[in-house]
């Protein structure tokens, strides 16, 4: 029953383009990168899928989707035989909700009597270019004695000047990242893959995001923040091989060879104090990002991509301390979204930045580039409020793989 | 408890017997094929024939025994297809049902107490629906179960509704508790009759549009917040706990009789670690006497009497399913364990001392379980 539930012809029919995708990855050795691009933005074929298996997991290069469902989980089993069937079991249904399936057997025509193997609510919908991505934290390491297999480069953040972390929602031992052009296509994921893990896994904390905050595709215009502005022109994009290689992906020799392929995820929640900041002149705005609200560009200069000149910016202007010349070439690819999830009980936004970013090694991308944003102008205007960090493993290589298998499987 | 069930809960409503109408009228019908002769005597039930074609059937009872008896035709499952009681000494009754082919017992209850004496007939002709006999016997032996909770809940139920009527608000707290156990065990059982849980078990909440708190409301959870919020005991709730203890007799008299199926067992499991995560876990079913641990064990004990007797069909159709429940209701029991001071005490700890991080992971194990119960009822009927 393969093509349970599908909905309609015209989504099975989009279902040819994730195969597609996998050839043209395959062939650029990009894996799960763009696959269908449009002329001109970062929204290539909304509704169609994007290829699963591939040397890299999905949801890192490609194209970055409109929407986030991310959640952090504690992991609940000490059976490691639990925890690794719970890992197929995750890999099949993301497998198939990647493809615009339905999960397992569908979400009608089954037995009356018990519930359907899907929720159902992504019926009808679109592929939507789902990307469901797998990271393991420090402390999953320790739940089941691998703690000779956690990585180096799996540091514990140090503390950064500003931070107001809530324990609630921070670390855990694994995530999920699903992106879509859908909410309701992510959102479905997330809680599928949470029902499938009752009893071994447990929801830590999640995080619903919507317009992305960075591009990974450089024709496009860069979106913005909640406060209006871009950032993070310079992102890096999926089409970038070599860029990919030398700050995203880890390599064989990085080590430990089970992360060959794979990439570690930096995930914080900042807060935007935004109704003081939508009070600030709009002359100190521009000066504390170091560019122009309007167009984007440099201080001092035109275009939003023109080479920012960053000895013309304020010593504490954002794009200053952020750039990699300033952070000895430390480079991070990122694709955060905004957030607002209801008000802090004084009246005020409890809005922000999810910010997400992936590097080859945290010590040389996120922590430099943290440490020299201590003195960020931006500061008086945020708030680290969430923090987590995950080693995020290779993709999935073909329909007999599954997530982890390089850390988990025992002859690995 | 729930204020209002949709018609879709698979313990359906005692009335929707499809195949059942039991009445009692006088038929002017010659005796035919359709008409068995009973004879009832005080040590025997005799049947003029134990094959009988199915459709319309009569039964011709006679008592002439020295008590009063009961007749009951039933299902192999023991539920109720028909039943004629107070058939006094000397005298004659007939009852009539629909039955559909398949085997039946014709019971006599002579004193109108305990299983009967039973005979085993057969309805033939026609389509026979298949029954798994280990299923028919998991069911009489839920219905048993259901029936003995209900029957061991009175006497507690009384004990605390004379404390009420005595004034004595510490001996009716201590009672509380312990005369709701019977009922969350079977909840979904009580529940599938319709009228008598909003009766003994609604919250203030429940209540329904246009009805007043003042007069409308009655049951174990009035009670509840006179005793702990308002502290004093009045005409009023005298008058409930007797008003308690007639609605409690009805569920008692009711019980045996409710439609229970394999299906339904299964999916009452589920429904009640549903009670539990939806009123017991966040407090809200005791608000006053924050004796929810009780209820969470007692429904979770309900769960497993259910998961118990299916598990052998169970099995044999998903055995990595059992596996799941067994280790998650041992989990689960383990768990509740640490709240209290030992495994055969109901002296839980009172809600209200319950950490929020305990609260996420009593809610934590409960997903764990309700998530593959919820597949049990696939499991036993594929």
């Amino acid at each position: 029953m393969t093509d349970t539930n599908s909905p309609s012809p015209s989504r099975r029919s989009l279902l040819g383009w994730g195969g597609a995708g996998l050839a043209l990855g395959a062939a650029a050795a990009g894996g799960a990168v763009a696959m269908a691009r449009t002329e001109d933005d970062a929204s290539p074929s909304a509704g169609s899928a994007i290829a699963f298996h591939g040397p890299h997991q999905a949801g890192i290069a490609t194209p970055v989707q409109d929407r986030l469902h991310f959640a952090a989980f504690d992991v609940t089993t000490d059976d490691r035989e639990a925890f690794v069937r719970l890992l197929k079991d995750w890999t099949a249904a993301a497998r198939r909700m990647t493809a615009g399936h339905a999960v397992g057997e569908g979400a009608y025509g089954g037995l009356a009597e018990a519930p359907p193997d899907d929720t159902g609510e992504a019926l009808g919908l679109k592929p939507s270019r789902l990307t469901l991505t797998i990271g393991f934290g420090p402390s999953l390491f320790e739940k089941f004695g691998l703690t000779d297999r956690r990585p180096e480069a799996l540091v514990d953040l140090p503390k950064f000047a500003g931070d107001n972390l809530d324990k609630n929602r921070s670390g855990g031992d694994l995530c999920i990242q699903a992106c879509a052009d859908d909410p309701q296509v992510a959102v479905h994921a997330v809680r599928n893959l949470a029902r499938i893990g009752f009893g071994k896994v447990v929801v830590k904390w999640s995080q619903l995001g919507f317009g992305k905050t960075s591009s990974t595709t450089p024709e496009a215009q860069t979106p913005r923040n909640l406060m209006g502005f871009k950032d993070g022109t310079r992102n890096i994009a999926g089409t970038e091989t070599d860029r990919l290689k030398k700050f995203v992906w880890v390599d064989g020799k990085d080590g430990p060879p089970w992360m060959e392929g794979g990439s570690y995820l930096v995930a914080r929640r900042i807060r935007m104090h935004i109704e003081t900041w939508d009070r600030t002149s709009l002359q100190e705005q521009e000066d504390i990002f170091g560019r122009d609200k309007g167009e984007g560009a440099p201080v001092g200069k035109a275009k939003e991509r023109d080479e920012p000149f960053l000895k013309a910016m304020k010593p504490d202007a954002h794009v200053r301390l952020a750039h990699p010349d300033t952070n000895h070439g430390a480079t991070i690819l990122r694709r955060g979204y905004s957030f607002t999830d209801g008000t802090d009980g004084l009246g005020r936004l409890d809005a922000g930045l999810f910010f997400l970013a992936y590097q080859r090694d945290v010590r040389k991308g996120f922590i430099p580039v943290q440490r020299s944003l201590a003195a960020d102008a931006l500061n008086e205007y945020i708030q680290h409020v969430g923090s987590a960090l995950f080693a995020v493993p290779p993709g999935v290589r073909d329909k007999d793989d599954w997530w982890g298998r390089t850390l988990f499987s025992k002859e690995a | 408890m729930r204020p209002a069930r949709p018609a879709s809960v698979v313990i359906a409503a005692a009335a929707a017997l499809a195949a059942v109408t039991g009445c009692t009228e006088k038929s002017d019908a010659k005796d035919g094929d359709h008409v068995i002769n009973v004879t009832a005597t005080d040590d025997k039930c005799q049947v003029s024939k134990k094959e009988f074609p199915a459709g319309h059937v009569e039964l011709a009872v006679e008592n002439k025994g020295s008590k009063v008896t009961e007749v009951y035709v039933l299902f192999p499952d023991d539920r109720v297809v028909t039943e004629r009681e107070n058939i006094g000494p000397g005298t004659k009754q007939r009852v009539t049902a629909e039955v559909k082919a398949g085997d039946y017992q014709i019971a006599c209850k002579p004193g109108m107490k305990g299983d009967g004496i039973r005979q085993a007939v057969k309805a033939t002709g026609g389509k026979a629906v298949k029954r798994d006999p280990r299923l028919d016997k998991a069911v009489a032996a839920y219905r048993a179960y259901a029936q003995a909770q209900a029957d061991e809940t009175l006497p507690k139920a009384e004990a605390f509704a004379q404390a009420v009527k005595d004034g004595d608000i510490e001996a009716a707290k201590k009672a509380y508790a312990p005369s709701r156990i019977g009922w969350e065990r079977t909840e979904p059982v009580a529940e599938s009759f319709g009228d008598i849980d909003p009766k003994v078990d609604v919250r203030e909440d429940g209540l329904e549009d246009g009805q007043d708190p003042a007069t409308d409301w009655t049951g174990w959870h009035r009670l509840e917040k006179a005793l702990w919020q308002d502290k004093k005991i009045g005409d009023r709730e005298k008058d409930l706990a007797d008003l308690l203890i007639k609605d409690l007799k009805d569920w008692q008299n009711r019980v045996g009789k409710a439609e229970i199926t394999p299906t339904s067992m299964a999916n009452g499991a589920k429904e009640l670690l549903d009670e539990v995560a939806t009123g017991k876990v966040t407090g809200e079913e005791e608000r006053y006497s924050h004796t929810d641990l009780v209820d969470f064990k007692a429904n979770v004990e309900g769960a497993q009497k259910s998961y118990d007797l299916l598990k052998p069909v169970a099995k044999e159709n998903d055995a990595a399913l059992v596996t799941e429940l067994d280790e998650q209701f041992a989990a689960l029991d383990k768990l509740l364990d640490r709240y209290r001071p030992n495994t055969t005490s109901y002296d839980f700890t009172s809600y209200d001392k319950v950490g929020k991080a305990d609260r996420k992971e009593l809610s934590d194990a409960v997903n764990a379980l309700a998530e593959p119960l919820s597949k049990l009822a696939a499991a036993v009927v594929k």
